[in-house]
């Protein structure tokens, strides 16, 4: 919360005199080159192309664990534009990363038709449960088409209009966070309910085909991992662009001196939820891709800590800058998946451990560090 | 015709009427006034009727806190390009006052009036500063992390709803007009500079800066050298003797010798009502001001 920590240069963003701040350094450009290149081409090569056992075959537990990682990268710039860019800490965007998550779970549930343990026509927990008919919100999850659609409805909607009350009434700082914090976690204990209809503790598993590819093929998985960075480079671009602009400057002027920009006649209401719905809908995104490449969506996505780690991802990396969480999102979840199998009841007091001393000694996260290097 | 686009909050009738009636709440109407202040005259909202002189109206408002009383049916004038004073002791309900006219405190009882025909109490913040009433607070407040620049930028006069200022690009004139200020407040050679790295007295003038590029009516300015170094002081005196006729302006301070040299007239609050109000001399020599603030 402490913008003061920021450094000067963060929002000074735009040259005054120039039409519009450029989106991205040459440099910039080029390394986002490189990425849509990786992404696109040079990992489903050594996917597909480089045969087993070659050095540079990569494995699909590799293959899913980079998708993943994509996935949480797009909620951490998510996170940072409402955090790093409008100073509003959400303890709870893992509620909105889950919902886009369970929407996409349900296409993929109907659509693994008859093929399930009881081969009937509803989903195995149904079946289980001895509930006869599909619930009204599971019409017409079978089409992929109305499932994307909920992706972003869904956590939008809430989102919205979550942000509506808690922007009117002037609900900021500590309170916001500790609110949002308590939505997640009443969303779990609903949705660990086997009455709400998502599957109980169990959730949503044993996909079998997206559509009608199958969901364990390589071909399946290097596209769904392509596209999780294909997203990823989206979400930076167009966030980029929202903070190069002029609504940019005024929600980086909210974060700063709110009262000043209500007495210089803007509405600090409708541009906090402007960005806070965008960066929402960015993280249901992300989750819709985040399930089918691990393959299972269950409550515990939304347990309060994990829209924690979400907060270290971007603490981590350098909050206000985009880029920054990318690389914390990167550098974290590398540890998370080493330490879990290396010493796995230590991982949350090490996750801990790198919030205290980022905190103290990187306040301005990893991206910050290199910054101040390169200025000497 | 100002366009004054809100959702939520809005504390009193969710739609202003489009057209309302002139009437000049209590007061004597203007004799010598031209046919467009002749009572019934058909106005248009938004626009600021300034007919019968006085553009900032405040009749009987009390605003309390858990019983006490910051304004205590507070009644207060101001004209049309007039340059006033308002001092008083802490406590005496200066700055509550301001917060009624911009809308950041409802009065809990009166009326608040922009020109004969503008209910401020209707109005929240951001649409208040549209309608033309700009404030400066006492601590300087800009926004540090942006430049001197972008400062005045975001501050321009303009259309603030988000989703034009997505695409929105500063146009020739509005860059004139940004020099033009940063020219008046004597920061041109800051503007792009950082404003956390500013001095406290040229936060002041970017502050005051600010709200010149929105073009306000009003302009209400809330201890504006406190913490001013006597060069910085006698700088904004000369900045608001330029300013002098061109907005109305409401000066709240307790540096007597910087009251001296903008004062016309002055207005003296004491436990949130007006004790005096006349010239520097008239109040100076007022008896009752004396004994509770000049005396002391």
């Amino acid at each position: 919360m402490n913008a003061t920590a920021l450094p000067l240069e963060v929002a000074a963003t735009s040259i005054a005199h120039e039409p519009r701040a450029r989106l991205f350094s040459p440099a910039g450009w080029a390394a986002i080159g490189v990425a849509l290149l990786v992404f696109g081409v040079v990992v489903p090569l050594l996917a597909l192309a480089v045969p087993e056992g070659n050095a540079l075959h990569l494995t699909s537990y590799a293959l899913t664990l980079s998708g993943k990682i994509l996935c949480y990268a797009l909620c951490a710039v998510a996170l940072d534009l409402v955090w790093g860019y409008c100073g509003i800490l959400s303890l709870g965007h893992g509620l909105f990363f889950a919902l886009g998550g369970y929407a996409m779970g349900m296409y993929l549930m109907r659509s693994i038709g008859l093929d399930g343990v009881y081969h009937m026509d509803l989903p195995d927990f149904m079946v289980f449960l001895d509930w006869k008919t599909l619930p009204w919100y599971w019409k017409g999850t079978h089409s992929f088409a109305y499932s994307a659609l909920l992706v972003v409805l869904v956590p939008g909607l809430l989102a919205f209009v979550f942000g509506y009350f808690a922007f009117r009434s002037r609900i900021k700082g500590v309170y916001l966070s500790i609110i949002t914090q308590a939505l997640t976690y009443a969303a779990m204990l609903l949705f660990f309910r086997n009455d709400t209809g998502f599957g109980g503790n169990n959730g949503f598993t044993d996909f079998k085909r997206i559509l009608g590819f199958s969901i364990h093929a390589p071909g399946t998985r290097v596209v769904l991992f392509a596209l999780s960075g294909f997203a990823l480079v989206g979400a930076l671009v167009l966030c980029r662009f929202i903070v190069t602009s002029r609504l940019g400057r005024v929600v980086t002027a909210i974060r700063d001196a709110e009262s000043r920009v209500m007495f210089c006649g803007y509405d600090p209401k409708a541009y906090k939820l402007f960005v806070w719905t965008l960066s929402a809908v960015l993280c249901g995104i992300a989750g819709a891709l985040y399930v089918p490449q691990v393959g299972i969506i269950n409550p515990s996505e939304m347990a309060p800590t994990n829209s924690i780690e979400m907060v270290v991802w971007v603490a981590t990396g350098g909050r206000g800058t985009l880029f920054g969480p990318i690389v914390g999102a990167g550098v974290v979840n590398l540890a998370k998946s080493y330490f879990t199998v290396a010493a796995p009841e230590y991982w949350l007091f090490f996750l801990g451990l790198i919030f205290v001393l980022v905190t103290i000694f990187l306040p301005q996260g990893i991206v910050g560090l290199l910054r101040r290097r390169k200025q000497g | 015709m100002m366009r004054i686009r809100s959702w939520g909050r809005r504390r009193d009738n969710p739609e202003a009427p489009s057209e309302v009636l002139d009437w000049a709440p209590g007061l004597p109407h203007d004799t010598s006034g031209t046919s467009a202040s002749a009572p019934g005259r058909v106005v248009t909202d938004d626009e600021i009727d300034t007919s019968h002189k006085v553009i900032l109206y405040m009749e009987d408002v009390t605003v309390s806190f858990d019983g006490f009383k910051a304004l205590n049916n507070l009644s207060f004038n101001l004209d049309d390009g007039e340059l006033r004073c308002v001092i008083g002791p802490n406590g005496a309900g200066k700055t509550t006052m301001m917060d009624v006219i911009t809308g950041k405190t409802s009065p809990d009882t009166g009326k608040v009036f922009l020109g004969q025909t503008i209910d401020l109490t209707r109005y929240d913040e951001p649409e208040i500063a549209t309608l033309g009433i700009g404030r400066k607070f006492q601590k300087p407040t800009v926004f540090e992390r942006h430049t001197v620049f972008e400062n005045l930028e975001l501050a321009l006069k303009n259309d603030k709803r988000w989703w034009k200022t997505l695409g929105a690009t500063l146009k020739s004139w509005q860059e004139d007009r940004i020099a033009a200020v940063l020219a008046t407040i004597g920061l041109a050679g800051e503007a792009k500079r950082p404003a956390g790295l500013l001095a406290h007295g040229q936060k002041q003038r970017l502050e005051i800066g600010m709200l010149l590029v929105q073009d306000p009516r009003v302009l209400l300015l809330d201890e504006p050298v406190a913490g001013m170094t006597d060069e910085e002081t006698a700088e904004l005196a000369a900045l608001l003797n330029t300013l002098r006729g061109k907005h109305s302006i409401v000066v709240v301070e307790h540096d007597m010798d910087f009251v001296a040299r903008i004062a016309e007239r002055v207005t003296v609050l004491h436990e949130g009502r007006v004790l005096a109000e006349g010239t520097l001399d008239d109040v100076k020599n007022n008896a009752t001001v004396v004994e509770v603030y000049l005396g002391r």
